[in-house]
């Protein structure tokens, strides 16, 4: 028998992690993945409160979220070689072209 | 014994999670994300979403991860320069990190009959599942499956050769 | 059953199964030399014990003795791992197959079967899928141009195959209507061969597929460009020597008896006798227990000798036909057999 706060309080954990993660690193691909880290500590509360309450939509929800991620790891990952072609870095202190 | 797993597949996530943040090539980092996401789905399946638990492993792991170290290989990312790092972002960041985790668990701690998990509760079949999916949510499904595609034709677009003699991966 | 009980029983289980599955991977090895040797009209390995029939011991202590070369300037943590991941998830799979028939067993005994599982169609997939890890990090980390060609190669071509090998699957998934594989082979059971998946559940072009698709994902002939070695010296694996190398050759044929496994439990009714009832059921209780497995063995033994003989007949594809096969052509019709088997599904009903 496992509180179910337990999962949740991991979830969290997970999700600020992730943050930590966006925050602190450098490389746009870890930034990356560090965003999706944040999704998987979120699914995670998803499929704790859909064994609480007994309904399956939260478990779809997961579900749209992997679809979700899926496209965007897709896309993300084309416009990091795009910029890697650019510009020859990944490092995002370096792409600052936009910036003031 | 679900305490058991519960506390090495927990462990196994945060320790993967932490290793994500330290390590300094990307690819350790893509490792230890795929730690993180397998032990997720032990834990799905602790939860009884076993269907979940193997998208998790075969979507998340297999592909969205396989295609990150594709790309770190691809490209041959090197290890992280260091950098001073975005001053505002650490200072105003971290503040903001701790006090999203302090409201969120104390919410989570405070709140009465949340209820447990056991091994002998019930498995969410995979046909319960899709009754749901296609029946009630159809539309949002088919929704998503635009996304995808359009996802497809944004990352071919991108990734092709600017100038075009060169179509495709 | 207690807690201890079943932990212990499914020890051993595991243990059964790993010894039989090694010593498969053994004499695959050994049955491949000499069919390989046989099509090219010479003899195969035949001085070691008779009819060659020890060569894999042999060759066993051959590989073990041998130096173990650790490269200088490879990334020695991922290059350690990767042949342990290879390997790894090889063996896993072969968890959720079952051998034989399960009403013999008593209740609540999974005799034949590590686990029983309800997803086991998809426990197979996602292992499979892990396993690309293997080789694309061996191909990376050895810090040599053509084990990274190799890796990216078999990379992106297990990517692009896994795709139409999960698709083949969808139409054998509606017919049982689960994904328990036991299940599954239940749901052929009916008539003997007439109901087999392949005939009777008019899944032969999923079957066709399947087997394209595993080939691929195997990286076996003809689809075996990660270690084409007239282009690419030995693909991902170059620079592994000794253990480490038979590491990789071990997960190669564990993948192919995995394959042979779920192909035969999928499309040819697992370990169900081809004659139906037309064979009285034996009385003896061994027998209906022994009877199940020979049939298995059979089937499986059929595919890994099919999976010999193309290697032994087909060229290898090139590259861009490779990717041009699997997405122009195994995609769609696999997806055209989804439609398909769906539609009669839904019209029989």
């Amino acid at each position: 028998m496992i509180p179910l706060s337990w999962y949740l309080l991991l979830s969290a954990a997970l999700f600020a992690l992730g943050i930590v993660g966006f925050l602190i690193r450098r490389n746009l691909i870890t930034i990356f993945m560090s965003i999706e880290l944040m999704l998987n500590g979120v699914n995670l509360s998803f499929v704790t409160f859909a064994h609480q309450w007994h309904l399956v939509k939260g478990q779809i929800f997961v579900f749209f979220v992997m679809v979700v991620a899926a496209a965007e790891a897709a896309v993300g990952l084309a416009i990091i070689i795009s910029i890697f072609r650019a510009r020859a870095t990944l490092a995002v202190d370096r792409i600052d072209l936009m910036k003031l | 014994m679900h305490l058991i797993l519960f506390i090495m597949f927990a462990g196994l996530c945060l320790a993967g999670a932490l290793n994500l943040l330290l390590q300094k090539h990307p690819i350790n980092s893509a490792l230890s994300l795929v730690v993180v996401m397998t032990s997720l789905a032990v834990l799905y399946l602790l939860l009884g979403a076993e269907f979940l638990a193997a998208a998790q492993i075969i979507v998340y792991a297999g592909a969205i991860m396989v295609l990150f170290t594709f790309v770190i290989m691809l490209l041959n990312a090197g290890r992280e320069e260091r950098t001073r790092g975005s001053v505002s972002a650490v200072a105003l960041g971290f503040p903001a990190v701790a006090a999203i985790l302090a409201v969120i668990a104390t919410v989570i701690l405070k709140a009465q009959d949340l209820g447990s998990a056991s091994l002998s509760d019930g498995i969410t079949s995979t046909e319960e599942l899709s009754r749901v999916l296609f029946h009630e949510l159809l539309l949002p499904f088919e929704v998503t499956s635009v996304l995808i595609l359009i996802a497809i034709l944004g990352a071919v677009a991108l990734a092709r050769r600017g100038n075009g003699e060169e179509a495709g991966k | 059953m207690t807690i201890l009980q079943f932990v212990l029983f499914s020890l051993l289980k595991v243990l059964v199964v790993t010894v039989v599955l090694l010593t498969a991977v053994a004499y695959t090895v050994l049955l491949e030399r000499k069919v390989v040797g046989r099509i090219q009209n010479r003899w195969g390995p035949s001085r070691v014990g008779p009819f060659g029939l020890l060569q894999p011991l042999v060759d066993g202590v051959k590989l073990f003795l041998k130096e173990d070369l650790v490269p200088a300037s490879v990334y020695r943590p991922l290059f350690l791992l990767a042949p342990v991941l290879a390997l790894g998830c090889a063996l896993v799979s072969i968890a959720v197959v079952p051998f034989g028939n399960p009403a013999v067993a008593p209740e609540g005994f999974h005799l034949f079967q590590i686990s029983d599982v309800n997803i086991g169609l998809l426990v197979v997939l996602g292992v499979t899928s892990i396993g690309v890890y293997g080789i694309a990090l061996a191909g990376w980390s050895s810090n040599n141009k053509y084990s990274l060609l190799g890796s990216l190669r078999s990379s992106a071509q297990l990517i692009s195959y896994e795709l139409a090998l999960g698709l083949s699957l969808v139409g054998v998934v509606l017919r049982a209507g689960s994904l328990n594989l036991r299940v599954i082979v239940e749901s052929q059971a009916g008539h003997g061969i007439l109901s087999w998946n392949i005939f009777g559940g008019f899944q032969i072009v999923a079957f066709f597929i399947y087997l394209t698709a595993a080939y691929a994902e195997t990286n076996r002939a003809p689809f075996d460009l990660p270690e084409a070695e007239s282009e690419l010296t030995a693909g991902y694996h170059t620079e592994y020597s000794s253990m480490k190398f038979a590491t990789f050759f071990m997960a190669e044929y564990a993948n192919m008896i995995t394959v042979s496994c779920v192909a035969s439990l999928l499309f040819l009714g697992g370990w169900t006798s081809p004659f139906g009832s037309l064979l009285p059921p034996p009385h003896n209780i061994i027998l209906s227990a022994l009877l199940p497995i020979f049939w298995f063995v059979v089937k499986v033994f059929f595919f890994l000798f099919l999976y010999i003989w193309v290697r032994g007949t087909l060229p290898r594809f090139r590259y861009d036909q490779l990717m041009n096969f699997g997405w122009r052509y195994l995609m769609p019709i696999a997806i055209l057999n989804i439609v398909g088997t769906s539609l009669w599904l839904a019209l029989k009903h």
